[in-house]
């Protein structure tokens, strides 16, 4: 057989039937819904057709989520009924169906995208979709993973299977170790400053190299979570011992005689030395700095000690336009340092950076010090709050004047009541710096945990490196 | 359940100078909780054509005669980057959008708007900036875009070739209802199902 990919290997176990179209039927093993599938359940009901696996399929209450204390099961009731009543239309679809789901106030609650891995629902070698664009993050346990819109949604629900054309090969390497201060967001901003925000157009990334390799899970949870900023389909990292420690004991993992056979199956989960990758693009991990946006799309990125883009110096006249309107939306004067430009709000939270390990490196700066501005902390689910407050992280965030909120996607989305005011600059971990992305008018700098925290201390940007401790 | 079958789109087009053009623009999050109702098309790029006090913006292109009529937008690069929310397709189709031309497209974008019969027309950068040109130009442009020949016909007659994936040509044309083709393959869906066991929830 001829040498093959990590993702052609899982794509290729997936496959029920191929079409001379170049098409395969595939077999999705996780599906995952939100709130925001109700489309595809109301397409269902219109059809008068059954959910075939609801075994298969989890279902978790996020994009809506109050992140506000309260009494609605341990929430505050919504700015906007409709918001209300898409949770209870969640909480129905999932009931009338069986479907299994971690509803509000339910303890397992949280972002989907941190839920699934950390439940152990996503497991190396499975396909996983939901109807949101950053399921690509469940890539980092070696699996396929991608987002898909409601039709596919209730296609999945329908048949347990989608017709998808393979994308092309990519991998992308990090070669070296990151220095202090740097992390996988900012190998992320990195990748997609270098190859664009649709450079990996049509292409299923593989993530690789040395300091691939050293990041945690929830690194690597983070750096495939923004594949789909560079345009990809989906990103994915081979499983490896890192990984199977970190699944080990979750409560949808195989356990005992299941998880020794499943072991089997995982180890086999890597690229052969001679598959071939349509693209190969590589960066030098050892000299990443601290990175964030400083425009209106992810790749509209610079290292700290950089600079916005001069759309005089730029190449084309697309570029040039496109850097001009971004400048204009951020309020931003060509070419301006961005080490100092002073935020208005902190928020640290979606599904990109709000794991335990994100929590503690922002703490690790806070720790003893007061933010200069408002700031909001939403643990990406409410075990990773509950882990937090065992360990005291709660009281270091509250101690430097951040609101220490429940778990859901927040401020990230811009739909839930959580809210960025227009023109208001904000020090962001989320993953999306699109005009209008937090709110209408919101102007947002995409960066890591600890520069979200050294930026809420400081009430401007700064190098996290010379704020540290 | 059968579909309306898509085969030839004709109708006045719009040029859309923008490229990168994220669904977080095409429609807010903040009217993704509503019903697919009348008001659906209103909430089409709502942020670029309406003001803070909901007031039109008279530059924007769709707020200028006759391009309010428009039924093909011709834009740029990058259309429908971002967000997997469906409802940019539903907005553009409620607002009588049925074909976008532009050099690429994001991926999810694509296969929802081809799942829902709103045609991406993909051509070459060159070409879809002189179809931007030719429809700006000379208003009222029209455009005729055949499914079946895979061909774009331009206000001056030049035929342009573009290719939509077989599978979902064939369903559009056919206007097939997938579900039910896949149901067709249950047995070998049964068959999959009984050699690999997925672990359930």
């Amino acid at each position: 057989m001829s040498p093959r990919t990590l993702f052609e290997k899982i794509w290729a176990s997936h496959v029920v039937q191929s079409r001379a179209e170049g098409i395969d039927l595939l077999y999705i093993d996780r599906h995952y819904c939100h709130e925001g599938s109700f489309h595809a359940f109301n397409a269902l009901a219109a059809e008068g057709r059954p959910v075939r696996r609801p075994d298969l399929t989890f279902g978790v209450a996020d994009h809506y989520a109050q992140t506000r204390p309260g009494p609605i099961a341990g929430r505050a009731a919504p700015p906007d009924p409709e918001m209300g009543r898409l949770i209870e239309i969640f909480d129905r679809n999932m009931a009338a169906h069986g479907i299994a789901a971690a509803g509000l106030g339910d303890p397992r609650q949280g972002i989907v995208h941190v839920v699934g891995p950390e439940q152990g629902l996503t497991l190396p070698g499975m396909t996983v979709v939901c109807g949101d664009s950053h399921t690509s993050t469940h890539g980092a346990l070696g699996a396929i993973a991608f987002g898909i819109g409601a039709s596919e949604v209730a296609h999945v629900l329908a048949t347990q299977c989608l017709w998808q054309s393979r994308p092309a090969q990519m991998r992308v390497r990090f070669d070296g170790r990151t220095g202090a201060g740097v992390g996988a967001k900012d190998m992320a901003l990195a990748m997609i400053a270098m190859v664009g925000a649709n450079g990996a157009q049509g292409h299923a990334i593989e993530y690789a190299g040395e300091a691939v390799e050293a990041l945690s899970v929830e690194g690597r949870l983070t750096l495939c979570n923004m594949s789909i900023e560079a345009g990809a389909r989906c990103g994915l990292v081979a499983p490896d011992e890192t990984t199977f420690a970190w699944l080990a004991g979750r409560p949808g993992a195989p356990a005992g005689a299941a998880w020794d056979a499943a072991m089997e199956g995982w180890r086999g989960l890597r690229s052969d030395p001679d598959a071939r990758f349509a693209r190969e693009v590589s960066l030098d991990a050892g000299a990443l700095e601290p990175m964030l946006t400083w425009g209106t799309s992810p790749e509209q990125a610079a290292p700290v000690s950089g600079a916005a883009a001069d759309p005089a110096a730029l190449p084309d006249a697309e570029r040039r336009h496109a850097a001009a309107q971004a400048l204009d939306y951020m309020g931003l004067a060509p070419g301006a340092r961005l080490e100092g430009l002073p935020v208005d709000r902190v928020f640290i939270g979606s599904c990109t950076n709000s794991r335990l390990g994100d929590l503690r490196a922002a703490a690790a700066i806070l720790r003893g010090r007061r933010a200069k501005v408002p700031a909001l902390v939403s643990p990406g689910s409410t075990q990773i709050k509950r882990a937090a407050e065992a360990e005291g992280l709660d009281r270091i965030f509250t101690e430097a004047g951040f609101e220490w909120r429940e778990s859901g996607c927040s401020m990230c989305v811009g739909m839930n009541g959580d809210l960025v005011a227009a023109g208001e600059r904000c020090a962001s971990t989320s993953n999306r710096n699109f005009p209008g992305r937090q709110g209408r008018g919101a102007r947002t700098h995409l960066m890591s945990p600890a520069m979200a925290a050294a930026a809420a201390l400081a009430g401007r940007i700064v190098d996290v490196r010379e704020y540290a401790a | 359940m059968s579909r309306q079958p898509v085969t030839r789109i004709e109708g006045l087009a719009a040029p859309f100078d923008v490229s990168n053009v994220d669904t977080d623009q095409i429609i807010p999050a903040r009217f993704l909780r509503r019903p697919r109702d009348t008001q659906y098309g209103t909430y089409l790029f709502h942020d670029l054509r309406f003001d803070e006090a909901g007031q039109e913006r008279p530059d924007f292109i769709l707020n200028r005669p006759p391009f309010r009529q428009a039924a093909i937008l011709v834009a740029a690069r990058a259309f429908g980057v971002g967000s997997s929310r469906e409802a940019a397709v539903y907005a553009l189709q409620a607002y009588g959008i049925r074909a976008v031309v532009a050099e690429t497209f994001g991926d999810i974008f694509f296969g929802n708007a081809l799942k829902n019969g709103l045609l991406p027309v993909r051509l070459p950068l060159s070409t879809v900036n002189a179809l931007r040109d030719a429809v700006a130009a000379s208003p009222p442009a029209r455009l005729a875009i055949d499914l079946e020949r895979e061909e774009l016909v331009a206000p001056d007659g030049a035929k342009h070739a573009f290719a939509v994936p077989a599978f979902a040509r064939e369903c559009l044309l056919q206007g097939q209802d997938e579900i039910g083709l896949t149901l067709s393959f249950l047995p070998q869906i049964e068959q999959f199902e009984a050699r690999r066991h997925t672990p359930t929830v």
